[in-house]
């Protein structure tokens, strides 16, 4: 992209005169510029859409309306006009707290949430649309996922309130623990796609819905439910937000915040609710590919033309986004159904039976995946051929490069191991 | 502006970066500042990975040497730390050890960061020109038992050295279960067991 973007300026400042070089500096930046942007955008966005969702959804379920006055018919506004209410908001810090730290954690908080968006592709095939391509992306994205917590925890020790100082624990204990389960789920379609890399775990379920992989056999099904589970858990929501229950705890960790340090903790934690979703469709619900292959039958391939390509990409991109979107309404669904559970329960529900559960999943999909390698759905269907259709991004790789038998034997001198 | 090599900067970025933090792991006397110092040290170690182009084991770092630090400072010291640990005072004796040990290593690091011949980057062609496979397969391969890397010239027996590390790394890992083991068990709630009166 940097490159592309060095000519486009070369070709601009042809006309007064001035050339930029392939590989110059400016390229560089302004193509890491635009990603940020772009992901910023997204994060920001999707955290305004979804406060809003989660107060329509709330009063539906709840029997009343929701906002509907901001913005016309649907409140749609509302959010908007919260966040101007927080931006102009007292910003507090409480006596005998811990300055440095409460003023930066709910930006650790912020950075952690939006980090993880650098590894994920939003569209796949050559020309996958990802800000880094990086060939470890599944483990990038919940190392980095991790890391909210830290801000948790340092906004719960640096408040100098005992609330706060209970929420932090209770976070730290569970995600702590729900990352051994989670992580054990996301090995899952690792394994079966041979790679870590999100792009060809995504590319590996194209065509018809039934190459997905929560459908590739009985224990993926169970399986894609244990990580929604724990990812549920893993993002802090309920039932399993005991890090602000406001019954016990006033509001948890962010209880002495307000104005937009407030803000910046629930824009953290929809953003991660965003990508743990997202997450879930890239690796179980097929990613960018429909439920059926329009974009193939309807040309819009990078064979036919760069621009046909880029409707079939931003068709990816707008799958990625309404399965991800999905992914929280289902969310918030559940937090507007479900008690929240108390410490003990949601301690047993990890330990007692996710944990137990993902393991004996693990087993069983790798023994499925030994027994009937080349089927999906089931082991109904045949896996179809751009299965091994797939570019890990190396140096010497060909793109699109056919299957070929002979690269199964085991050859420390090629890279190709598939 | 095009003359300055951005990855030396970039590496002297995260470099000093590590080096300040650790630095303020040093100084600072709140324990909590200081596993939120180390926490970003090792943060600014993970970008030198990256910026290597090794994303697994900067990957790797985030999540065992950063995560691993915030339980330490949750479950170790935020859980049963006392008055003493809140504000640390460093003794006089402490420093002159604390001195011997991390002189002794960094002599060593110099010493051998100095005898390295040619302080230069690899060209690009040099490196293809490697005959290494540049991936981490016959690690893994050599983990699980099977060393790739042993196989040409090829040979049906095995040879000295072909079992890989399996024995070593399954060793290590029941090591780290029983030191888990015995942790929970030194660390548990003690009841006292009252006499039932009848």
């Amino acid at each position: 992209m940097a490159g592309l973007i060095n000519d486009f300026l070369n070709w601009l400042l042809s006309w007064v005169g001035g050339s930029v070089a392939h590989e110059s500096l400016a390229g560089y930046v302004l193509a890491g510029l635009v990603h940020v942007a772009l992901i910023l955008v997204l994060v920001a966005t999707s955290a305004l859409i979804f406060i809003w969702l989660e107060r329509k959804i709330s009063g539906r379920i709840q029997d009343r309306l929701g906002p509907t006055r901001v913005g016309g018919k649907f409140g749609w506004l509302q959010t908007l006009a919260d966040g101007l209410k927080l931006l102009t908001k007292e910003d507090l810090l409480p006596g005998g707290a811990d300055g440095m730290l409460f003023k930066i954690a709910p930006y650790i908080s912020f950075c952690a949430s939006i980090g993880a968006f650098i590894a994920i592709p939003f569209a796949g095939g050559h020309y996958p649309w990802i800000a880094q391509h990086l060939n470890v992306g599944v483990f990038f994205v919940l190392a980095v996922l991790g890391l909210e917590v830290f801000g948790v925890i340092l906004a719960g020790y640096a408040s100098a309130s005992k609330w706060s100082l209970f929420g932090a624990m209770r976070e730290a204990a569970q995600v702590v623990s729900y990352e051994v389960p989670l992580g054990m789920c996301v090995v899952v379609p690792v394994l079966i796609a041979g790679s870590m890399d999100l792009v060809v775990i995504g590319d590996r379920q194209a065509g018809l819905f039934t190459n997905w992989l929560v459908f590739h056999d009985p224990f993926t099904f169970i399986t894609f439910w244990v990580y929604f589970t724990c990812a549920t858990a893993s993002v802090n929501r309920a039932p399993f937000d005991l890090a602000e229950a406001e019954s016990e705890l006033v509001a948890g960790f962010h209880t002495e915040y307000s104005g937009l340090r407030w803000s910046f903790f629930f824009m953290a934690e929809y953003g991660s609710m965003f990508s743990v979703s997202i997450l879930a469709a890239i690796l179980f619900l097929g990613g960018w590919h429909g439920p059926i292959p329009i974009t193939g039958s309807l040309g819009l391939t990078a064979e036919n033309g760069p621009f046909l390509g880029y409707l079939g990409q931003l068709l990816g991109l707008g799958n990625v986004l309404l399965k991800g979107t999905i992914g929280v309404c289902v969310m918030i669904w559940i937090r507007w159904t479900l008690p929240r559970l108390r410490i003990d329960q949601v301690m047993a529900t990890c330990l007692k039976y996710c944990t137990p559960i993902a393991a004996v999943m693990f087993l069983g999909a790798t023994y499925w995946h030994y027994r009937f390698p080349e089927k999906v759905f089931f082991g109904l269907a045949d896996a179809p051929a751009a299965v091994y259709d797939v570019n890990e991004g190396w140096a010497g790789d060909e793109p699109a490069a056919a299957f070929d038998e002979s690269q199964l034997v085991l050859n420390p001198t090629t890279k190709e191991t598939l | 502006m095009d003359s300055i090599y951005w990855p030396s900067f970039f590496f002297f970025f995260f470099g000093i970066l590590a080096c300040v933090f650790a630095v303020g792991v040093l100084v600072s006397r709140n324990i909590v500042r200081m596993a939120f110092y180390l926490v970003l040290s090792l943060a600014a170690t993970s970008g030198l990975f990256f910026l290597a182009g090794a994303e697994f084991v900067g990957a790797m770092q985030l999540m065992i040497y950063v995560g691993g630090t915030m339980v330490l400072l949750v479950f170790g010291v935020m859980l049963t730390s006392q008055e003493r640990f809140v504000d640390m005072k460093t003794w006089a004796g402490d420093w002159v050890k604390a001195f011997l040990a991390g002189g002794a290593l960094l002599f060593v690091l110099i010493y051998a960061a100095f005898s390295v011949p040619a302080w230069r980057g690899i060209e690009r062609a040099e490196a293809e020109a490697l005959p290494v496979a540049q991936t981490a397969t016959p690690l893994g391969m050599g983990l699980v038992g099977a060393r790739v890397d042993k196989l040409d010239p090829a040979v049906e027996a095995p040879r000295d050295g072909m079992s890989g590390y399996l024995l070593p790394f399954e060793i290590v890992s029941v090591h780290l279960l029983v030191v888990l083991v015995g942790a929970a068990y030194l660390a548990r709630a003690k009841r006292k067991i009252t006499a039932r009166i009848e």
